[in-house]
């Protein structure tokens, strides 16, 4: 048969560009693009060391292993594997995602769960079953970078809530459903990373998760619960779930196996009260259908080698080492000006700088010394956070993490004294290098000009 | 013909050059050429020599590109190449060398004053900041000496501001200038060969700035092309283009900037390799002019080969 001729699509011109302009829904208008995406494209180039990720690393999950379940399934249930499957997803997936809450102490009704792709669609699906434009949506300020395009695609009006070093300041939430209460208004959920938060590395404290549940339960609002990092703790003691505390009555609960297992399966879930799950079900319909039936038979075979539990003690192993590398570094490299946050588990620890330092500017110098750090804007809906940044300590290897954050302190601490010799005002203040009292676990300055 | 298309690099604006290449590319292989895309990288000069190209589209913007070094290599390799040559790009490429040479020539140019790091670092230029506010006058305008599409671009609105801009702007190059504000309309003239492209004028949506958001969303910013101006305004603004592009040197292809303020047309700056991305404003311009984006294309390749055709 001859080939198809080769059709190239006609050329945009600018009444083209104009045209879908005019074509694209009201809500595109809050879906920006940003410089700072672009600045992305650079750490893209193989020298770049990121620390802009939010990689889990997937290089010590054994091929053997992989090439194994993946062969069993062809062999055993190609055809089924191959074929679309339940919107809610299979029923051997929930017992997977039993067995994980279970380790946390969660105990959902296997009905309750939704099989979606990956956390991220689950948090579209909350968006688009109760969100109408306008409507409030609570979260921490900063909150997860990932969900802020979610939540503005769905125009709904963000209220964020401040972070200290235990997490999510609930008694300030207090005031704000007041506030709101005076206006008629009603926040249609409060999205809460509670643990080993993206991209703040804090936890909310026990007093704070109870308040918090208490809260929902007095005001009748649906919390939801992100929690993706809950099994990788390096250090203290565990907490327990929002939905452990609640019971499922007034929380909505994200899981993922994205960063227990892999985020390239895109296999993520959600618990909800059956109402709520109704109306979730018809939406991930509409969305796609169901989950990738393949990937849900790659984790019932996972499972049933019965090494999950294993796998996850080695994450939190290798992690637990770059987490305190990366302290140690940031202890070393950073100048006394900057703090941080000291995570227990998680994949992040959030770095705050004088303000009088952006660090979407500051991206730039560092890409000139080829290191690469999320700025903090991405987490904030109203532009804070310009002088802080995210970083990320699990998806580089120890030596990269000690060179990055020396070229990323080294930039800092340029800038630093360039303020200095343009003010006169702040000396530079070279790195404690000894450890002392520690004054850098504080990692939250006041809020800046009364937002 | 054998095209090479330099692309991407290292520069901050690697995205911004990625699109303009691949513009071209699919308009090359309309035009029947042999494109070869290169990613500007280590192996550059290898993979010139063996592609051994007739000419060299060069799609590249930001240092590294647009600043006479691919030129150089260029030169060296005896490829011809689009747009300007490398003492215009080296010359484009830095606003403070540039705004030196426009005043050289008598083309107006908002006035400025230009530090580098070493001056505040070493030598106390802090102290010279004082005589900054009569001069200039606030709001000011800080940027970056050698940077593009607006990055590092700052306004201060009081003295107080001045600190926090330069630290940004010092974040894009060791050099930056501190620029009266001008405010007034902001028009683009595109320059292909020795011809005046009709003038864009673009328009914020919202009264935003025109920044690097700006100028790549699409439905973010109005195009008007030719711009709404009267005849007087359209020949005052295209000579002063003209005369901004003959000061630098320019060749083949440029964009000149300019505000359109009480005071009549200044130059802002000139882009030795304006961007070619949809969003893009010679592409529109010589859109307005008739051309498609493939005649454009033919036309700059025409221009490397025969600089005499200007």
């Amino acid at each position: 048969m001859p080939e198809p001729p080769h059709r190239r699509r006609a050329h945009t011109r600018t009444r083209d560009l104009e045209r879908y302009a005019g074509l694209f829904a009201e809500r595109t208008r809050v879906m920006r693009s940003s410089a700072m995406r672009d600045l992305m494209a650079v750490t893209a180039r193989p020298e770049v060391i990121s620390l802009a990720g939010g990689l889990p690393d997937t290089s010590t999950f054994p091929p053997q292993s992989f090439a194994a379940q993946m062969t069993r399934i062809a062999q055993e249930s190609a055809a089924e594997a191959l074929q679309y499957g339940p919107t809610e997803g299979f029923e051997e997936t929930k017992d997977c995602i039993l067995q994980v809450m279970g380790a946390e102490g969660m105990l959902p009704e296997p009905e309750d769960i939704i099989v979606t792709t990956g956390g991220q669609q689950a948090i579209d699906l909350i968006c688009k079953t109760l969100v109408d434009p306008g409507d409030v949506v609570v979260c921490e300020a900063p909150t997860y970078p990932g969900a802020v395009p979610v939540f503005c695609s769905y125009q709904a009006d963000v209220v964020q809530i401040e972070c200290d070093a235990d997490g999510m300041r609930v008694e300030e939430l207090e005031g704000v459903l007041e506030r709101l209460a005076a206006e008629g208004r009603r926040p249609k959920f409060v999205y809460s990373v509670p643990s080993f938060q993206n991209p703040a590395g804090v936890t909310m404290s026990f007093e704070r998760r109870r308040r918090l549940v208490e809260l929902a339960r007095q005001h009748e609002l649906l919390v939801v619960e992100d929690n993706p990092y809950g099994l990788l703790r390096y250090s203290g003691d565990p907490l327990p779930p929002l939905y452990q505390l609640d019971g499922g009555d007034f929380v909505v609960y994200i899981g993922t196996f994205s960063k227990i297992l892999s985020p390239g399966i895109r296999l993520g879930w959600m618990v909800a009260p059956p109402p709520v799950m109704e109306k979730v079900v018809l939406g991930k319909q509409a969305s796609d259908l169901c989950t990738s039936t393949l990937t849900q038979y790659f984790v019932r075979e996972y499972f049933a080698e019965g090494r999950w539990r294993e796998y996850i003690e080695s994450l939190v192993e290798i992690y637990r080492g770059r987490r305190d590398t990366m302290l140690e570094s940031l202890r070393g490299h950073f100048p006394a000006q900057a703090t941080w946050t000291e995570p227990e588990g998680g994949l992040f620890i959030w770095a705050t700088l004088p303000q009088y330092i952006d660090t979407g500017d500051l991206l730039a110098k560092a890409l000139r010394e080829d290191v690469a750090f999320v700025p903090g804007q991405a987490a904030y809906v109203d532009g804070r956070g310009r002088n802080s940044m995210r970083l990320n300590f699990s998806g580089v290897n120890e030596g990269e993490i000690r060179e990055g954050i020396r070229r990323i302190g080294k930039v800092i601490s340029e800038q630093v004294e360039l303020y200095g010799a343009l003010t006169g005002e702040h000396p530079v203040t070279p790195p404690p290098h000894e450890e002392t009292e520690d004054t850098n676990v504080l990692p939250f300055r006041k809020a800046e000009g009364g937002a | 013909m054998k095209v090479a298309i330099l692309k991407g690099g290292r520069s901050l604006e690697r995205g911004v050059s990625l699109r303009s290449g691949a513009r071209v590319e699919e308009a090359l292989g309309r035009l029947g050429h042999e494109a070869i895309p290169l990613d500007a990288g280590p192996d550059l000069v290898k993979e010139l020599i063996a592609a051994a190209p007739d000419v060299a589209f060069v799609a590249m913007h930001g240092p590294g590109g647009e600043d006479g070094t691919a030129q150089e290599l260029l030169e060296i390799l005896g490829v011809p190449f689009t747009g300007p040559g490398v003492a215009a790009c080296t010359r484009c490429m830095d606003k403070v060398l540039a705004k030196h040479e426009l005043v050289a020539a008598g083309v107006p140019t908002p006035d400025w004053f230009a530090f580098n790091e070493t001056a505040f670092r070493e030598m106390g230029a802090a102290d010279a900041l004082g005589g900054m506010e009569e001069r200039l006058g606030f709001p000011l305008v800080v940027k970056p000496s050698r940077g593009g599409s607006a990055l590092g671009v700052k306004f201060a609105a009081s003295w107080f501001e001045v600190p926090e801009a330069l630290i940004s702007a010092f974040s894009y190059d060791d050099r930056v200038l501190l620029e009266r504000f001008i405010e007034g309309r902001e028009l683009a003239v595109s320059v292909l060969g020795s011809e005046p492209l009709p003038i864009v004028e673009a328009i914020p949506a919202g009264g935003d700035r025109y920044d690097f958001e700006a100028r790549y969303e699409i439905g973010r910013t109005r195009f008007e092309c030719p711009a709404e101006l009267s005849d007087a305004e359209v020949a005052a603004v295209t000579d002063t283009a003209l005369a901004a592009y003959d000061a630098l040197g320019c060749a083949g292809f440029s964009r000149v900037d300019l505000i359109l303020g009480e005071d009549g047309a200044q130059v802002l700056e000139v882009n030795a390799i304006p961007g070619l991305t949809d969003t893009s404003l010679l592409p529109q311009a010589a859109e307005a002019a008739g051309m498609s984006f493939e005649d454009l294309v033919e036309r700059i390749l025409d221009l490397a080969l025969n600089p005499a055709a200007a």
